[in-house]
């Protein structure tokens, strides 16, 4: 007999795979509804620590990672890595990359004529603290535009990547910025259906500023909590 | 005694993310074309050797390559196996810009987590059992890991060996969760998960082993051949 105290499944937050107005999402969405599997070993273990050795050390100033100083407004970006119940998660890793200031990418397929900055590449790393806190320092990205319709163009914002404890709890997401009208209008922030849209969106955060040097944003993830009930499927006993 | 007033005021209160009526699970948004220089680090998807297998740095200047390299050394106990299949869209293309994310037990079907309390049981210290691959030009995502063990399933079952399987990529708005099996996989016929697939669709989880010994499974998001993803 093994107990497994299992995750939440996804809340009506999270977007459908298929959202036509996203285009990409039209052919790589599967069509079959996900199969209803009862939680294993598998699906509640997860590389918890382990981190530097498996990936390297942590990449929190993304300011400073070449010669020069890259162009742009310099951001600090904090939260905390949070479960359903406002507990903290630590030791978790969170990654993140991000366009420049003028809202172009260092990838090469990224070809829109904004210019690179040689000083900014726009990848960090960090591990969360025993509060669950992270903290990175970059500059705030720029909006660009994309092909998924005439005139598109996506709202600035920083993609991150969690793991959590778990498989189970994977996640990878994009943060937005306050009073950008460009999420009303994107296809992708607007997969996921309001209210639950604003989980995406930081705050401006004066206490988070650091004077003569940085503006300074907040933005909290929360992750699939664990139940509180043993998942225990004894029939066979 | 104006100033003071002046540092002490808030920004106004917002319906955004620090909002505590909005608290609950951050949505899922897609990883984008763009995440090659973010995620796949080289070496990421050899849990055996020191290959750079799972990057792409051809995506990105030299210079902006600041992934760094697989840091684990010494070599797992077990088989060592080559993983890979072709990620495939509803007109059958092949996927350039997706990724592939692995976890796994070790030999001895034990997870490198705290999670799995089993003592008796040891942790392989060359194994972590977490890996990743981004796909390459031709939609080919690869991996070379150990054949893991058994691992317990509910109730007193035990599982067939085999692989969680995680695919993200531009036009996928949340992580896709599969799994990969073993076409002579010991206990595939009672796996309490593969029983719970209809017959007809269960090979979409069973990789095959090629003549060069690769273990093959293509994963197709759409179509006649839709591999099957799990609700969690």
């Amino acid at each position: 007999m093994t107990l497994i105290l299992p995750y939440a499944r996804e809340d009506g937050g999270n977007p459908p795979s298929l959202y036509p107005d996203y285009r990409s999402t039209v052919l790589r969405s599967p069509r079959q509804p996900p199969l209803l599997v009862p939680p294993t070993l598998t699906e509640v273990t997860g590389p918890a620590g382990n981190w530097e050795r498996l990936i390297g050390p942590a990449m929190t100033d993304l300011t400073t990672q070449h010669k020069g100083t890259p162009q742009g407004q310099r951001i600090v970006v904090t939260g905390r890595v949070l479960d359903e119940r406002g507990r903290p998660v630590p030791n978790t890793i969170v990654e993140i990359w991000q366009a420049n200031a003028a809202g172009r990418y260092i990838h090469s397929k990224d070809d829109w004529p904004a210019p690179l900055d040689p000083n900014f590449t726009g990848a960090g790393r960090v591990v969360t603290d025993e509060e669950g806190n992270y903290r990175y320092v970059t500059i705030r990205p720029g909006a660009y535009p994309w092909g998924n319709h005439k005139n598109a163009w996506r709202p600035a914002h920083i993609h991150l990547s969690l793991l959590g404890p778990a498989f189970a709890t994977r996640l990878v997401t994009q943060m937005y910025f306050p009073d950008d009208p460009l999420i009303e209008i994107d296809p992708i922030a607007n997969a996921v259906p309001l209210p639950f849209r604003q989980r995406l969106v930081s705050r401006f955060d004066i206490g988070t500023t650091v004077p003569n040097w940085a503006l300074g944003y907040r933005f909290d993830i929360v992750l699939k909590g664990r139940e509180q009930t043993p998942f225990e499927d004894d029939h066979d006993d | 005694m104006m100033i003071d007033e002046l540092e002490r005021r808030d920004a106004a209160p917002r319906h955004d993310n620090q909002d505590p009526a909005l608290f609950g699970q951050t949505p899922s948004q897609t990883v984008g074309p763009f995440f090659h220089y973010g995620l796949p680090w080289k070496g990421g998807a050899d849990l055996v050797g020191r290959s750079d297998l799972g990057a792409r740095p051809d995506l990105m200047p030299p210079e902006h390559y600041l992934l760094g390299t697989s840091g684990v050394t010494g070599t797992p106990q077990g088989e060592a196996i080559e993983i890979a299949g072709c990620i495939y869209d509803g007109n059958g293309a092949p996927i350039p810009d997706a990724m592939v994310e692995l976890w796994q037990a070790n030999a001895a079907g034990r997870y490198a987590s705290p999670d799995d309390g089993r003592q008796e049981i040891e942790l392989d210290p060359h194994f972590i059992g977490f890996g990743r691959s981004a796909t390459d030009k031709e939609g080919v995502f690869r991996f070379r890991t150990i054949r893991p063990g058994r691992v317990p399933g509910p109730g007193n079952s035990l599982q067939a060996p085999h692989i969680a399987l995680s695919i993200f990529g531009r036009g996928l708005l949340k992580r896709l969760a599969t799994r990969l099996y073993f076409a002579d996989g010991e206990g595939n016929d009672t796996d309490p998960i593969l029983a719970l697939v209809p017959e007809e669709r269960r090979r979409t989880l069973i990789a095959v082993r090629r003549p060069d010994h690769t273990w093959w499974l293509d994963v197709h998001l759409q179509g006649p051949d839709e591999t099957v993803f799990f609700d969690l």
